[in-house]
C-alpha cells in the first residue's frame, strides 16, 4: 500500500469525536475497552477491516496492532476480508431452523444465484448463515446491516433485495 | 397474574423518560438512596430472586460475596449479552422499556458502593444498545446518573458497550474480558469476579431481568416479591416462546403455573400450530436438556410439572430439565430431533472460544458425526461414539459452554434413541419424512 493510501485512512472529524466519547467512558489507562465499539465504528466507515484500517485504530488507541487483530478475528462480526456492500445475515440457529429458514436461505441462494458464504458478481450482496440473533419468536429471520427483518417469507425477500439493489448502503451500522 | 417487569410495557412513550417517570419510574432509586446498601441486599436476599441468565444462582448471596477492599473502586455489570438460542427476554425489555434496566442498575449500584457499572450488549443488538444509550442519557440530564444523584452525595457514571459477535461472551469472566477490550476467553477460576473481576477489581456481573427485577424489590419489599411464585422460585420470570406454537413472544408468568397451562393456555402460547402433537420442548435455552412429549407437562412421578426452577429439574437429567434462561422452544411432530441435535451442535462448535481441547475437538466432532447421521450416512457405533465424546466434554472445560454442548446430546440420545436408531437403519426413508413420537418409557422414581 502506498504511502498516499495509507494517509487517507483517517475517521473524518465527527468520528473521531465519538472515539474520543467513547473512550473516555473508562478510566485512565483502561482505554483499551472501547476497542470493540470502535471496530464497530471503523467497519461501518471502512467498509471492512483491512489490515491498515486495524493498523489506524491500533495507533489511535495506542495498541500494538497484534492487540487489534487477534480482537478482529476472534468476532464473527467483524470482516476481514471484503464483503459486499450489503450483507444478508440469515439466522439458522434452532428455532429459526424450525420455522423454516433452510427454504429462505435456498430462496435467497437461487434468487442471487450464489452460495451461502458468497458475494454477488456485481459486489452488492453477501449471503451468510449466523447463530442465533435473539429473535426466535419472529423466525425466520435476517439482519442487513443493523437492522432486524423478521418473519420472513418469499415475498418480504423479494422486496428486501429490490430495495437494497436500489439503495446498497453501507454493510453495516449506522452511526 | 401479576405483572412487575412488563406491567407498563405497552403503555405508550414508556421508552421516553418523561412517560416513565410520570408512570412511577425511579420510585426505587428515591427509596434505596435513603436506604444504608446493607438493607438493600438484605432486602434482595429475603425476596430470594435468583439470577435469571440461566444459572440461577441467588442474587443476594453474589451480592454478599462482593470483596470491599478499601480504596479500591468496584464495578456492577450487565450481562446484556442474551445469546442462548431461544432466548430473547432482554433484547424485548430493553427495547420496550430501557428505564426499567438503567434504574434497577442504580439502585443495584447504590447497594454494592459502585461508582462505575456498565452495560454489555450483544454487538448484534446494537439497534437496542441506541435505545438503552438514549435513555442513559435522559437519565444523566435528569440527576439520575452523575454526580451527587438527587442531592444524595451519591455518584454513578453508567456506560453500555458492546460485543461484536460471540456467544462465549455471555460467559461472565468471558464478558468481563470482552469489556477490557479483549478475545472473549473464559478465565480460569478461582479468582471469581467477586473478587477480581473488571480490571481485576472486584465485580458482580447480574442479567438484564435480574437486575430489573430489584426495581420491584425495593419498592413493594423483598418479602412481598417472595409471596410470587412457589418455593424458591420466588417472583416472577421472563419467557421467550418459539418454535411450533401459536402464539410466540416474550410472556412474564407467576412460576407457579403450569406447563400444560402455559403451553395450552390461550393467554399464553396458544398450543400447537396447526393443530399438531407435541414432540418436545426445550424449556430453558438450547443447552438445557430436550423433554420428550410425555414429560414435558407431567413429571416422571406423574406430578403436574410447574414453570418453576425446581418443578423443571424434577428427575434430574434422567427425566427433567431446566429453566435455564427460560428460552422456551416447542417442537411439533413432523420435527427432527437429530437435525435438531445437529443443529444445536454445529451452533456450540462454531460458538467455542477454542481454549480447552475436549470442547474445541469434542463439538466438532460431534457435529460430523451428527450430520452423518442426519443425512443417513451413520452407523449404531455412531450413536455410541456420541455418547462418549459428551461425556467427554462434560465437567473437562474451564466455562460451562463445554456442558452446555454436551447436554443437548446427552439428552437427545436418551430420549430419542430410538430415532437415531431408525435414522441408521432406514439412511434412505430419514430423507424423506420423520420418524415422529418415540415411545412413552417409564422412570423408576421414589414415590412421591
Amino acid at each position: 500500500m502506498s504511502a498516499e493510501a495509507k494517509n487517507s485512512i483517517e475517521f473524518p472529524k465527527d468520528l473521531l469525536k465519538e472515539v474520543g466519547r467513547l473512550t473516555a467512558q473508562y478510566p485512565e489507562g483502561k482505554q483499551k475497552s472501547a476497542l470493540l465499539r470502535i471496530l464497530h465504528i471503523a467497519q461501518a466507515h471502512f467498509g471492512w477491516l483491512d489490515v491498515p484500517v486495524m493498523d489506524y485504530v491500533a495507533r489511535l488507541l495506542h495498541l500494538q496492532p497484534i492487540e487489534v487483530y487477534e480482537v478482529a478475528t476472534f468476532y464473527s462480526m467483524y470482516d476481514t476480508k471484503k464483503p459486499g456492500k450489503v450483507k444478508l445475515e440469515v439466522c439458522h440457529t434452532g428455532p429459526c431452523a424450525i420455522e423454516g429458514t433452510e427454504k429462505i436461505i435456498t430462496y435467497i441462494e437461487n434468487k442471487l444465484n450464489i452460495k451461502v458464504g458468497e458475494t454477488t458478481e456485481d459486489g452488492i450482496f453477501t449471503l451468510k448463515g449466523v447463530e442465533c440473533l435473539g429473535a426466535c419468536g419472529y423466525a425466520p429471520m435476517l439482519q442487513a446491516g443493523h437492522k432486524y427483518h423478521e418473519h420472513l417469507t418469499e415475498a418480504k425477500v423479494d422486496e428486501l433485495i429490490e430495495r437494497y439493489r436500489k439503495n446498497p448502503v453501507a454493510n453495516y451500522m449506522e452511526y | 397474574m401479576r405483572k412487575l417487569l412488563l406491567d407498563k410495557i405497552h403503555v405508550e412513550g414508556i421508552e421516553t423518560y418523561d412517560v416513565y417517570r410520570r408512570e412511577g419510574g425511579y420510585r426505587s432509586v428515591e427509596k434505596a438512596l435513603k436506604m444504608t446498601p446493607e438493607e438493600i441486599v438484605e432486602e434482595v436476599k429475603t425476596s430470594g430472586l435468583r439470577g435469571r441468565g440461566g444459572a440461577g444462582f441467588p442474587t443476594g448471596l453474589k451480592w454478599s460475596f462482593l470483596a470491599k477492599p478499601d480504596g479500591v473502586p468496584r464495578h456492577l455489570l450487565c450481562n446484556a449479552d442474551e445469546s442462548e438460542p431461544g432466548t430473547f427476554k432482554d433484547r424485548y425489555l430493553m427495547e420496550k422499556n430501557p428505564h426499567l434496566l438503567i434504574e434497577g442498575m442504580i439502585a443495584s449500584s447504590f447497594a454494592l458502593g459502585a461508582n462505575a457499572s456498565y452495560i454489555y450488549i450483544r454487538g448484534e443488538y446494537m439497534f437496542v444498545l441506541k435505545i438503552v444509550e438514549k435513555a442513559i442519557a435522559e437519565a444523566y440530564a435528569n440527576g439520575w446518573l452523575g454526580k451527587n444523584i438527587q442531592g444524595s452525595g451519591y455518584n454513578l457514571d453508567l456506560t453500555i458497550t458492546c460485543g461484536a459477535g460471540a456467544y462465549i461472551c455471555g460467559e461472565e469472566t468471558a464478558m468481563i474480558e470482552s469489556l477490557e477490550g479483549n478475545r472473549g476467553n473464559p478465565r480460569i477460576k478461582p479468582p471469581f469476579p467477586a473478587v477480581e473481576g473488571l480490571w481485576q477489581r472486584p465485580s458482580v456481573v447480574n442479567n438484564v431481568e435480574t437486575i430489573a427485577s430489584v426495581v420491584p424489590i425495593i419498592n413493594d419489599g423483598g418479602a412481598e416479591y417472595a409471596k410470587i411464585g412457589i418455593g424458591r422460585s420466588t417472583g416472577t420470570k421472563l419467557i421467550s416462546a418459539s418454535g411450533n406454537i401459536n402464539n410466540p413472544g416474550v410472556y412474564e408468568i407467576d412460576m407457579n403455573m403450569t406447563v400444560e397451562e402455559f403451553i395450552y393456555g390461550d393467554d399464553f402460547l396458544g398450543g400447537i400450530k396447526n393443530g399438531k402433537k407435541l414432540k418436545a420442548c426445550v424449556p430453558g435455552g438450547s443447552s438445557v436438556p430436550i423433554l420428550p412429549h410425555y414429560l414435558v407437562t407431567k413429571t416422571a412421578k406423574g406430578e403436574d410439572r410447574l414453570m418453576s426452577y425446581e418443578s423443571l429439574a424434577d428427575g434430574g437429567f434422567e427425566s427433567g430439565s431446566m429453566l435455564g434462561s427460560g428460552g422456551f422452544i416447542v417442537y411439533d411432530e413432523d420435527q427432527c430431533i437429530v437435525r435438531n441435535t445437529y443443529n444445536f451442535t454445529r451452533f456450540y462448535h462454531h460458538e467455542s472460544c477454542g481454549q480447552c481441547s475436549p470442547c474445541r475437538e469434542g463439538t466438532g466432532w460431534m457435529e460430523k458425526v451428527l450430520h452423518n447421521i442426519e443425512i443417513g450416512k451413520g452407523s449404531m457405533e455412531d450413536i455410541g461414539l456420541l455418547w462418549d465424546i459428551q461425556k467427554n466434554i462434560e465437567g473437562n472445560t474451564i466455562c460451562p459452554l463445554g456442558d452446555a454442548a454436551a447436554w443437548p446430546v446427552a439428552a437427545a440420545i436418551r430420549h430419542f434413541r430410538e430415532e437415531f436408531e431408525w435414522h441408521v437403519q432406514n439412511p434412505q426413508l430419514c430423507l424423506e419424512k420423520n420418524y415422529g413420537l418415540v415411545a412413552e418409557k417409564t422412570f423408576e422414581v421414589e414415590p412421591a
